[in-house]
């Protein structure tokens, strides 16, 4: 406790030994990420060549080889997502700011951060379970036929997306000055008209922000491709055949035990981190200076 | 002004269609009411998948350690243990560190140095699974062998958890890895709880001439407790979940050993390594696993949200 003033010294002292405790601490902390980056450099930067984006994976001890067909599939996967995850989102957001009652909202929220904490496996067995095991049919018409496909694995990157970008959604609408929707309805505009052109093209900035963190969240997951996407050795121009992804690629390269493959498994990596963080500061240089929460 | 505009005849004018709202408000509803629907499809889908496991092996499916799919019997407790062992280890290690740094960000650092630090931590949580996972394989599980294990067990070896033999992946290396992917999640919300503490419990304390640490202790460590373990549990949640990192450096063997040097296997990861290639049952079990591993984190995601929830003044985004 707090006594005479005899022992200020000690007291100084040991709040001064806190002081030094904690930093170390922090400095522990951040310890992981200066090791990773180093050896992503390290490792990856000697095995990264031009070969590695125009190029198709080569076999066990073979010289040369990429992973083209991986970063194109990567991103095709995240297209697909962002058509099942955006709108759905961004909508979900919409009624949680503009229309929902308080107890409602109070649901949903809850439901979005347990759907958060929802481990990306289990959106893998789940999407091939309901998707690889039975395709989609409806009233007689195959409309994804059974089978590991980009668009299960898109969908189970969807399904992602959908609570991080309600979410953000909904913060950002938050923001938007009550005026602006008075103004509006002052004017005869009707509420939907005020809410797309008006509260939403305002806040656009923001939570556009929130679908590329959104999207550099999922890019990196490979738990929910293992079984939906599965990965591909070649191009794929069939969306509803097995496509390639940069972490799956990595982590087939990763538990292989060819020593050529290791070093791709890093230079994927590096290429892999390297657009995610891109993906993290450019949202962080748009929104710098506004009164957005990042 | 003379020109005489024409007089609204405000009792002509139709009022403004409200069916363009309801459509539209309805349509948002159905829209945000997916994550409910959501929950209800992975909930439905893992008890459908799990159905005839549930029927065949019933309760003693939790309590069996028989893990064989060449006779097809299958038994979920190694795997139960592992994540457990796996979990309570990565917070062991994660919780000091992540809320002396939350302390340190919020009470003790310079303010310069403050946010580059929160901003290097973010770019932490940013790092995919996968890629800690390969940094795991490569670099942490041989250095861990060389210069980590021996010297455990030169030193602790008395102790039945640092006994048996060194050879690599290991329960102590998955619940490292674990650790260092739940720490900023701990650590953010650990800070967004201490940052919530209001400044007048500082302040009272600092005018009886407490000194910093002291003012931590006692105006706001108190204060924020129940905030600080709700983070912890969020944490917990997190680690339970974890696939892809550990199923690259626990050593997937399923076993129960008292050693942290001997290989575990955890919940997430066998559903990684065997689902692809699984037959029928062990698919079934293997939804049974998923099952399992989705209530267990539901239930603790509950307890984290109703503790962070219910914690005086706190508003904590994740």
């Amino acid at each position: 406790m707090i006594a005479s003033a005899d022992n200020h010294g000690m007291r100084k002292a040991l709040s001064a030994c806190i002081s030094i405790f904690t930093f170390l601490c922090a400095c522990l902390v951040v310890a992981p990420l200066g090791l990773v980056f180093l050896h992503l450099l390290r490792m990856g930067a000697s095995s990264l060549s031009l070969d590695f984006f125009t190029h198709l994976p080569a076999g066990p001890g073979e010289p040369g080889g990429g992973m083209a067909n991986a970063i194109a599939g990567t991103l095709i996967l995240l297209a697909i997502a962002c058509v099942i995850g955006v709108p759905t989102g961004v909508l979900g957001g919409v009624y949680l700011a503009e229309f929902g009652s308080q107890r409602v909202n109070w649901t949903i929220r809850f439901l979005c951060d347990i759907l958060n904490g929802v481990p990306s496996i289990i959106w893998g067995i789940v999407i091939s379970g309901l998707i690889v095991t039975r395709g989609i049919v409806l009233f007689g018409h195959v409309l994804l036929p059974k089978g590991f496909s980009a668009y299960a694995g898109g969908l189970a990157l969807g399904c992602l997306m959908i609570p991080l970008v309600m979410r953000t959604t909904e913060e950002v609408l938050v923001l938007v000055p009550q005026g602006y929707r008075e103004a509006a309805l002052a004017l005869g505009i009707a509420r939907w008209k005020t809410t797309l052109f008006i509260v939403v093209k305002t806040a656009s900035s923001g939570i556009i922000t929130g679908i590329l963190l959104a999207l550099a969240r999922v890019a990196g997951e490979t738990a929910p491709l293992l079984f939906t996407a599965l990965g591909n050795n070649f191009w794929n121009n069939d969306l509803s055949k097995p496509i390639s992804a940069l972490p799956l690629q990595i982590f087939a390269y990763a538990i292989s035990p060819y020593d050529n493959w290791h070093r791709q498994a890093w230079a994927g990596a590096l290429v892999l981190v390297a657009f995610i963080f891109t993906l993290n500061i450019s949202v962080r240089f748009l929104t710098r200076g506004k009164p957005v929460r990042v | 002004m003379t020109t005489t505009a024409p007089p609204i005849a405000a009792a002509r004018m139709k009022a403004p269609s409200r069916l363009g709202d309801r459509l539209f408000s309805g349509f948002t509803f159905l829209m945000a009411a997916t994550v409910f629907l959501l929950i209800c499809l992975v909930g439905w889908q893992l008890w459908a998948g799990a159905l005839s496991s549930i029927h065949k092996f019933g309760l003693h499916f939790l309590v069996s350690t028989d893990w064989d799919p060449g006779n097809d019997v299958y038994g979920a407790l190694p795997f139960i243990y592992g994540t457990l062992v796996s979990s309570l280890l990565a917070l062991l290690i994660a919780v000091p560190l992540s809320v002396a740094t939350a302390i340190y960000l919020t009470e003790l650092a310079p303010l310069w140095l403050r946010q580059p630090v929160i901003s290097l931590i973010e770019m932490l949580a940013a790092i995919p699974s996968v890629i800690l996972g390969l940094w795991g394989i490569f670099v942490m599980v041989p250095w861990l062998r060389i210069n980590i294990l021996p010297f455990l067990r030169h030193y602790l070896g008395w102790c039945p958890l640092f006994q048996g033999s060194v050879n690599g992946p290991c329960m102590l290396a998955g619940g490292m890895i674990i650790a260092i992917m739940i720490i900023p999640i701990i650590t953010s919300v650990s800070r967004e709880i201490l940052t919530s503490v209001p400044h007048l419990q500082r302040e009272a304390a600092y005018a009886l001439g407490a000194t910093r640490w002291e003012v931590t202790r006692i105006a706001v460590l108190s204060y924020a407790k129940r905030g600080i373990f709700g983070a912890v549990i969020l944490g917990l949640g997190r680690a339970l979940g974890e696939t892809m990192a550990v199923t690259m450096v626990i050593g997937n063997t399923p076993q129960i050993s008292a050693s942290l040097f001997a290989p575990g296997y955890t919940l997430a990861s066998v559903i990684a390594n065997e689902f692809a290639e699984a037959s029928d049952l062990c698919v079934q079990s293997l939804f049974e696993i998923g099952l399992v591993l989705f209530l267990v984190t539901i239930l603790v995601n509950l307890l984290a949200q109703f503790v962070l929830k219910t914690f005086a003044g706190a508003t904590v985004k994740q």
